[in-house]
């Protein structure tokens, strides 16, 4: 399906676009660490001005190595209050490197994001406000497995989403432009004609098309189509620029695949957009008459533009790599509210700190108490002392006010994963049912930061309907329509759960595995529908869930509880509840019983 | 520093715009929360304001911009008031990601500590935004124990700091304005409660209003300069619209049908609290003085109702989000009766 060489050369145009307008903000690059990717970072890198920063971010930096704070050797020696500047501002005039990118914070994103949207930095911090200019490109790299995915504020803000997937290092050809091609383009690029309504509205008619809500997008293919003709040296935007713009800016975010003959032409988009359900904003009912649509030549220019990136998105809306479809939906990365993920931790990454005396629950942050008092030393040294207290000689002297805490919580953040048998007849009032746990539980999240997840399973395989989110609003809408009945594949839908778990401890939060069931499988682990085989499996599966420790409640759901409930628990070690009438509120109240920080 | 696009250049987004407005004319109103996609204008549309807003009468070059006939106390140790009465733009003030508390209340003025060796305050964040704008991108960001500072000082309009052997308190009533994407995760409803005004803003859907948002993107991209000059007409209008209604607010008078008919509304909806009742009324006076109207209508209050409460609407948890199709058909029961 995806022409390789096709698929590197892009890739490798896109870094030759990014050098050529920095406005373009970046790529986002899907691949695993490797010779691939660090041809093509070596490609980019190429490109660059000689001189032009290069800077390799951590995924867990701390603000003070980011935007910059008290400087602590100068403060010690000379008293004073010297920024240092961090790697938003070092980087200015060049590129940021993000490797790991799928592990960003929402609060990492956000803080890059608003450099990328203002060229400018703003530290407050220690004690100084200062702007300083930190113009970067940055170069984000995606190694996500499963559903990890890089934060959406991020992505929406780099023009390219690479995937260099299946790019084979005998295929990664070095790159043949030059650092001075690109100086020659930049130059052109300041020529260029600025492109007319109907490429415009051709670009705009093409993200539509392909289910693209955002106008940034869009935008950005305008830039990209500027930054193609200038790369020729050309000083107007030609259909072909608008074309492969297409290609490389909008294809690569479809969350559909647009229908591929519009049959009444004169307003092909409207009835599309309305026709879509996944797609909450474009269903908006809007004006059918739109004055602007018109006559057959910027019509044409629609079709060339639209058709350009439908050549360039794979068969099956399953395949798109940012689809916002169910099974593919990318979970929010981590809760928002302060980095609630690494605040509850007591070990990681701190992200905090204030000002406080230590206590049994928050521990002495030595180097930011250092920093507080640094400063003052020089005067400390002058002033009588004043209490006998105080130590003498020629030490560092602390005041109370300089002890500075590090923040935390006592509670671990939990994620409650629902196994929900859809089978059966009473299945859809169960679902109703659940899908009421999870909107409470949700609507107490803001107080106790816990995530909900939902696996739903019948037929030949278990569905993630919701990944882990703390957000109602993601919750409601994914979880709008709820198809109930058929087999029941009880043994995946178990090993489904515990890899969701098993993920979201790596993640540092605690999961917490809530299964609806009646423990009566009969589709096996391989897809057979062997009834035998099925409890076996499914049996098997439960005791992995044990092995693993995960905190699990099972609810037999079963009018006539036989046991196979009770068994399944029993080899979880889980607790067990029998509910014939699944009810909101009380799978609400088992699951606080389950959670060990609810009583915190 | 990059320029700032035009608020007059912003193409639909009307409740977001006019939410910003009426904050702007009465500052009581208690801000504005803005919910909104990614990409849909929300930071750019609070910036533009800031270029807007009428300039304020100040004593020149003090740090928390005082009126030039009521100093405040904490201006004595601060600054010295040489400059008589003067003109300063009101302040809109972002407040960046990451800031440690000591910048966004203030702090001991260190140079002077150890130059001098006088104690005095340096001010932060909250002093610069008296009388303007505080404007906080993604709300639910921000750390909890600034966000429950800002709500206090919010307010109280009053900033007390007590650290570092300094004890100041100076005056900081400004408009909180916040902005966050819902599918990032919800807000408090305490922290919700507390904006005046709330709208959700939308990436336009109409394909002739997304080429010209586009465009004039473009336009703006290209030569800030020119697009500017373009639109600095139409953008001193507003300017002009603002300072006339701030002058005409205070004589504007809500006949007691409209205000029985807000009360009502109150209660058909079920809105928590004086709050809501008070923001209405507020707003619809607002909106009278930034129409140039001297007697608040019913038409007023229609238009103003959803933004005032729809964030204060008692539900349950498994109640549809529509609140705004809520008040609406509250609206329109109420107006047939």
């Amino acid at each position: 399906m995806r022409d390789i060489s096709v698929v590197w050369a892009d890739a490798l145009l896109a870094a030759a676009l990014v050098a050529v307008d920095p406005g373009l903000g970046g790529a986002l690059v899907r691949a695993g660490p490797g010779p691939v990717r660090d041809a093509w970072l070596a490609g980019a890198r190429a490109l660059m001005p000689a001189g032009s920063p290069w800077r390799r971010m951590p995924v867990q930096i701390e603000d003070e190595r980011l935007l910059g704070g008290l400087d602590l050797a100068a403060a010690i020696g000379s008293g004073q209050r010297i920024l240092q500047r961090g790697l938003l501002a070092e980087a200015h005039g060049g590129a940021v490197i993000a490797p790991m990118a799928e592990r960003l914070s929402s609060g990492t994103a956000a803080r890059l994001a608003g450099a990328l949207d203002d060229g400018v930095v703003t530290v407050a911090r220690d004690g100084m406000t200062e702007r300083l200019p930190a113009g970067f490109v940055l170069l984000a790299l995606d190694e996500g497995a499963g559903d990890e995915r890089p934060p959406a504020a991020l992505a929406e803000r780099l023009a390219f989403l690479i995937d260099l997937e299946g790019v084979s290092y005998r295929d990664a050809l070095p790159i043949s432009a030059t650092a001075e091609d690109i100086l020659e383009a930049r130059l052109a690029l300041t020529r260029i004609d600025a492109p007319g309504a109907a490429a415009v509205e051709a670009l705009i008619a093409a993200a539509q098309g392909l289910g693209i809500d955002s106008l940034r997008p869009p935008l950005q293919a305008l830039r990209t189509a500027c930054a193609l003709a200038a790369l020729e040296g050309r000083t107007e935007v030609d259909q072909e620029d608008l074309g492969v713009a297409a290609r490389l800016v909008l294809a690569p975010r479809a969350t559909r695949i647009p229908a591929p003959q519009p049959e009444s032409p004169p307003e092909p988009e409207v009835p599309e957009d309305q026709g879509q359900p996944q797609e909450s904003e474009a269903d908006r009912p809007e004006p059918a008459d739109d004055p602007s649509r018109g006559d057959d030549p910027s019509e044409a220019l629609n079709d060339l533009v639209l058709e350009a990136a439908r050549s360039a998105l794979p068969e099956g809306l399953e395949a798109l790599w940012l689809s916002r479809g169910k099974t593919h939906a990318a979970p929010s990365p981590g809760p928002s509210g302060a980095g609630a993920r690494q605040v509850s931790l007591l070990r990681g990454r701190q992200i905090g700190v204030r000002r406080g005396l230590p206590r049994s629950s928050s521990g002495l942050d030595v180097v930011e108490t250092l920093k507080a008092a640094a400063p003052w030393q020089r005067l400390r040294a002058l002033a009588p002392r004043r209490r006998s207290s105080e130590a003498a000689g020629a030490g560092l002297k602390f005041h109370r006010d300089d002890l500075r805490v590090k923040r935390f919580e006592l509670r671990r953040d939990s994620t409650v994963i629902f196994v929900v048998d859809a089978s059966g007849s009473a299945a859809l009032q169960r679902l109703a049912e659940t899908k009421g746990a999870v909107e409470l539980l949700l609507a107490e999240a803001y107080v106790r930061r816990t995530q909900v997840a939902l696996i739903a399973f019948r037929g030949f395989a278990p569905e993630l309907l919701l990944p882990p989110t703390r957000s109602l609003t993601r919750a409601r809408r994914q979880l709008a329509d709820l198809a109930g009945g058929g087999a029941t594949p009880l043994a995946r839908a178990l090993e489904d759960g515990r890899t969701l778990a098993l993920a979201e401890r790596a993640r540092g939060r605690t999961p917490l595995l809530v299964i609806m069931t009646d423990g009566r499988g009969n589709i096996a682990l391989d897809g057979a529908a062997f009834r035998t085989r099925a409890e076996t499996d499914a049996l098997a599966a439960a005791r992995r869930i044990g092995v693993a420790a995960i905190a699990t409640a099972l609810i037999d759901i079963s009018a006539r509880p036989r046991g196979d409930g009770a068994r399944l628990a029993e080899a979880m070690g889980a607790r067990f509840a029998a509910l014939p009438y699944v009810e909101a509120g009380r799978v609400k109240d088992m699951v606080r019983a389950l959670d060990p920080g609810a009583s915190a | 520093m990059r320029s700032v696009f035009p608020f007059s250049a912003i193409v639909g987004q009307d409740d977001m715009k006019l939410a910003l407005l009426l904050a702007a004319v009465d500052r009581t109103l208690g801000g504005v929360m803005v919910f909104g996609d990614r990409g849909s204008g929300k930071t750019t549309a609070v910036r533009g304001l800031a270029a807007l807003l009428p300039a304020l009468d100040v004593i020149a070059g003090c740090r928390f911009n005082c009126e030039p006939d009521r100093p405040s106390e904490a201006c004595g140790t601060v600054c010295n008031h040489t400059g008589g009465a003067g003109q300063a733009p009101a302040p809109v003030v972002d407040m960046p990601l990451g800031a440690t508390e000591d910048r966004v209340v203030g702090a001991l003025d260190l140079e002077r500590a150890l130059t001098l060796g006088e104690k005095a305050f340096d001010p932060g964040l909250l002093a610069r935004a008296n009388r303007g704008f505080l404007y906080i991108d993604e709300v639910n960001l921000l750390e909890d124990h600034l966000v429950d500072l800002l709500l206090d000082v919010a307010q109280s309009g009053e900033n007390v700091v007590e650290r570092e052997g300094l004890s100041v308190r100076h005056p900081a009533r400004f408009v909180l304005v916040g902005s966050g994407n819902p599918e990032e995760g919800e807000l408090r409803p305490q922290l919700l409660d507390r904006f005046g005004l709330s709208v959700e803003v939308q990436t336009p859907a109409d394909l002739a209003d997304r080429v010209e948002v586009v465009r004039r993107r473009d336009a703006f991209d290209r030569d800030p300069e020119a697009f500017l000059q373009a639109w600095s007409g139409r953008d001193s209008l507003v300017r002009d619209q603002i300072a006339a209604a701030q002058a005409l607010l205070p004589s504007v008078e809500a006949p007691d049908a409209v205000l029985e008919q807000g009360s009502r509304l109150c209660m058909a909806v079920g809105a928590d609290g004086l709050r809501g009742e008070l923001t209405l009324l507020r707003a619809s006076r607002s909106l009278a003085a930034l129409e140039g109207r001297a007697v608040v209508s019913e038409a007023d209050l229609r238009r103003v109702a959803p933004m005032a409460l729809r964030h204060r609407l008692r539900r349950g948890p498994l109640d549809d989000q529509a609140s705004t199709v809520r008040i609406e058909r509250a609206m329109d029961e109420l107006l047939a009766a």
